[in-house]
C-alpha cells in the first residue's frame, strides 16, 4: 500500500514538473525571439528606418517606409476581398446551412486553411500575375485575401454559435424573418467576438513570406496605386537577411523587429476588444 | 369574427364524441379552434389528435408532466414549431376565422405574441428591445416610435422602473425586470393573443408573482395561454386549463372544475401528484 502511494505521488509530481516545463519552453520561445530581435534589431531602428526609402548599397542609413505602407496596402486588400467572403461563409454556417452542404463547406475550408502558402502563391501567380503581365500590389494582396477566407469563416461561424438559440427565437416571434432576425440581434450580440476573429486572421497573415514572392514581389521605390509591384516587410527581411552586405542583414533585424511588433500590437488590440465582453449575452 | 362555441359543438367537433370536457363547461367566444392536430419530430409523434377551442380574453393553462408535448402544442399556434428541422404538422388551427397555416408568418406572429421560459431580451438597450417588433413590422418612426415603447412598458408595468434607463442595456435588468421587458416587446405590436412558455421558471417568487398580476390585467387587451409546470400558478392565474398527458389532450375545462371534480383519472392522478 504504502509502495503504491509513494509512486503515484512519484508520477504526479513528474508529471507536473514535465507538462509543466513544456509550458514554459512555449512561453519562453516568445520571449527568447522578441528579445533577440529587439537586441538585434534595435541598434538600426531609428526614425528614418520607419521613415525613409531604402538608399542604395555602400550608403548609411535609409529606411523601410515603402514596405511598412506596402505591407498595410497589401492588407487593405487581403481584407477588401477575403473578410466579406469569410464573414457571408461564416454567418451561412452558423445560421443557414444544411447538414450535408455544410459539412463539405466547413471540411474544404480546413483543407484551404492547410494549403502551404507558397502552393496559395503560385496559383494567384498562374490566374492573376500571368494574365495580368506583372506583379502587382493587387495579386499580392489576392493571396493573402484567399489565406484569410478560412479562418475568418471558422471563427465567425464560433462566434455566431455561441449566441444563444432563444435570441433569434425571440425575434422570429415578433414577427422578423430568419435573415432579419440574424442580421439585427444575432450578429450585434457576436460582433465583439467576430471583430476579434478578423483582427487575429490578419496578424496570421501579415507575417506570411511566400505568396507574396509570386504576386507583389517587391520594390525598393514607393509604389503607387495598386498595379504595381510593391515592397512589403516579409519580403523585405528576406531580400535582406540573405543578401552578402552587412548593413542590409542589421535592417533585416531591424524590420523583423517592427513587423513582430505591429502583429503583437494587432494581437493585444483584439483581445482587449474581446475581454471587453459587457454587451456580449450572458450564458 | 368565430362563433359562439357552446357545449354541444365542443362535443362533436372538437372533441370527435369523446367526452373529455366537462359538463359543467360554459359556452365562450373561442380565440383559437384547434382541430385533430398530430405534430411530428421527424418520425416522433409528439401530438396525438389534439382538439380544443381556447377562449378569447380568458387566460388558460396548460399542464402536464415534462414532455407531455404542451410546450410543442404552445408553439405551433404562433408556427414556432416551424423553426425546428425535419417537424411536419397535420390539422387544422383557426385564429378566429382564419387558418393559420394559409397567413403570412410575419402577420401571425404579430398577433400571435410569444414570451419565453427564460428571459432573453436582445444585447440591446431597452428602448430598442421594446422597438424591435415595431421596426420589424414598420410604420412606426420618431415620436410615435417613442409613444408606443412607453405604452408597451406601461402595460407591462415596468414604465416606472426603467422609464430614466431607456438608453441603458436591457442586460443590465434584474431576471424578474427582463421577463417584463419581453412581455412589453411583444405587447409592442398589440398581439390579440400572448403565449407564455413557462415564464416564470426562471424567476423568484415576488418575480413570479408581479408577472401573474399583470397577467390579469393584460387579459383585457389579449387571449392568454400559459404553459406552466406549476399547478398552483395554473391554479391562481387561469379561468380554463388543459391537462396534456403523453402528447394528448386528456381534459380540459374551467380551472375551478379541472381540479375540484376532474373527470378523467389521469388528470386526478396528475394534480393529486400521483405521478408527473
Amino acid at each position: 500500500m504504502r509502495y503504491r502511494s509513494i509512486w503515484r505521488k512519484t508520477v504526479s509530481v513528474l508529471m507536473l514538473g514535465v507538462t509543466g516545463l513544456c509550458a514554459l519552453v512555449t512561453v519562453s520561445v516568445l520571449v527568447l525571439i522578441l528579445a533577440y530581435l529587439a537586441v538585434k534589431g534595435w541598434h538600426d531602428l531609428s526614425w528614418s528606418f520607419l521613415t525613409q526609402l531604402p538608399k542604395p548599397v555602400g550608403e548609411a542609413g535609409g529606411g523601410m517606409a515603402n514596405a511598412i505602407v506596402g505591407s498595410g496596402k497589401l492588407l487593405l486588400v487581403a481584407v477588401v476581398t477575403g473578410v466579406p467572403v469569410g464573414l457571408m461563409a461564416g454567418i451561412y454556417l452558423a445560421e443557414f446551412g444544411g447538414r450535408t452542404f455544410s459539412f463539405m463547406i466547413r471540411y474544404t475550408t480546413d483543407l484551404l486553411n492547410g494549403v502551404p502558402s507558397i502552393v496559395m502563391g503560385i496559383f494567384i501567380y498562374t490566374i492573376v500575375v500571368l494574365p495580368m503581365g506583372h506583379f502587382s500590389a493587387l495579386a499580392g494582396g489576392l493571396a493573402l485575401g484567399v489565406m484569410l477566407i478560412p479562418i475568418v469563416v471558422r471563427s465567425t461561424e464560433e462566434f455566431l454559435r455561441a449566441v444563444p438559440g432563444t435570441l433569434l427565437e425571440g425575434a422570429l416571434a415578433l414577427g422578423a424573418s430568419r435573415w432579419r432576425g440574424v442580421a439585427t440581434v444575432v450578429i450585434p450580440a457576436a460582433f465583439r467576438g467576430i471583430a476579434t476573429g478578423v483582427l487575429l486572421s490578419l496578424a496570421r497573415v501579415a507575417g506570411e513570406t511566400a505568396p507574396l514572392l509570386f504576386t507583389s514581389f517587391s520594390n525598393r521605390y514607393w509604389s503607387p496605386g495598386w498595379s504595381q509591384p510593391i515592397a512589403s516587410l516579409p519580403v523585405m527581411i528576406y531580400t535582406y537577411a540573405i543578401s552578402p552586405y552587412r548593413s542590409w542583414r542589421q535592417q533585416a533585424w531591424a524590420a523583423g523587429f517592427v513587423l513582430l511588433a505591429l502583429v503583437l500590437l494587432v494581437n493585444i488590440g483584439a483581445r482587449v476588444i474581446l475581454s471587453r465582453r459587457h454587451s456580449v449575452q450572458r450564458g | 369574427m368565430g362563433a359562439v362555441t357552446n357545449l354541444s359543438s365542443m362535443r362533436s367537433e372538437a372533441n370527435r364524441g369523446e367526452q373529455i370536457t366537462g359538463r359543467l363547461l360554459r359556452s365562450f367566444e373561442p380565440k383559437f379552434r384547434v382541430s385533430h392536430l398530430n405534430f411530428y419530430y421527424g418520425a416522433v409523434q409528439a401530438l396525438h389528435d389534439i382538439s380544443l377551442a381556447i377562449p378569447q380574453n380568458q387566460i388558460t393553462a396548460l399542464i402536464g408532466p415534462s414532455g407531455c408535448g404542451k410546450s410543442t402544442f404552445l408553439r405551433t399556434l404562433n408556427r414556432m414549431s416551424e423553426t425546428i428541422r425535419h417537424t411536419r404538422v397535420e390539422g387544422e388551427i383557426l385564429l378566429g376565422d382564419e387558418d393559420i397555416f394559409s397567413m403570412d408568418l410575419v402577420t401571425l406572429r404579430r398577433r400571435v405574441g410569444m414570451v419565453f421560459q427564460k428571459p432573453n431580451p436582445f444585447p440591446k438597450t431597452i428602448f430598442d428591445n421594446v422597438a424591435y417588433g415595431l421596426r420589424v413590422n414598420g410604420g412606426y418612426r420618431g415620436a410615435a416610435l417613442a409613444d408606443a415603447v412607453e405604452a408597451s412598458l406601461r402595460r407591462a408595468a415596468l414604465w416606472d422602473e426603467v422609464k430614466d434607463q431607456l438608453g441603458k442595456s436591457a442586460l443590465a435588468l434584474s431576471g424578474g425586470q427582463q421577463q417584463r421587458l419581453c412581455i412589453a416587446r411583444a405587447l409592442a405590436v398589440n398581439p390579440e393573443v400572448l403565449l407564455l412558455d413557462e415564464p416564470c421558471s426562471a424567476l423568484d417568487p415576488i418575480a413570479t408573482a408581479k408577472i401573474e398580476d399583470l397577467m390579469f390585467t393584460l387579459k383585457e387587451y389579449c387571449t392568454i395561454l400559459i404553459v406552466t409546470h406549476s399547478m398552483q400558478q395554473a391554479a391562481r392565474v387561469s379561468t380554463h386549463t388543459g391537462f396534456f398527458l403523453l402528447g394528448k389532450l386528456i381534459e380540459f375545462n374551467e380551472t375551478d372544475i379541472l381540479f375540484k371534480k376532474p373527470l378523467r383519472k389521469e388528470t386526478e392522478d396528475y394534480i393529486t401528484g400521483r405521478f408527473g
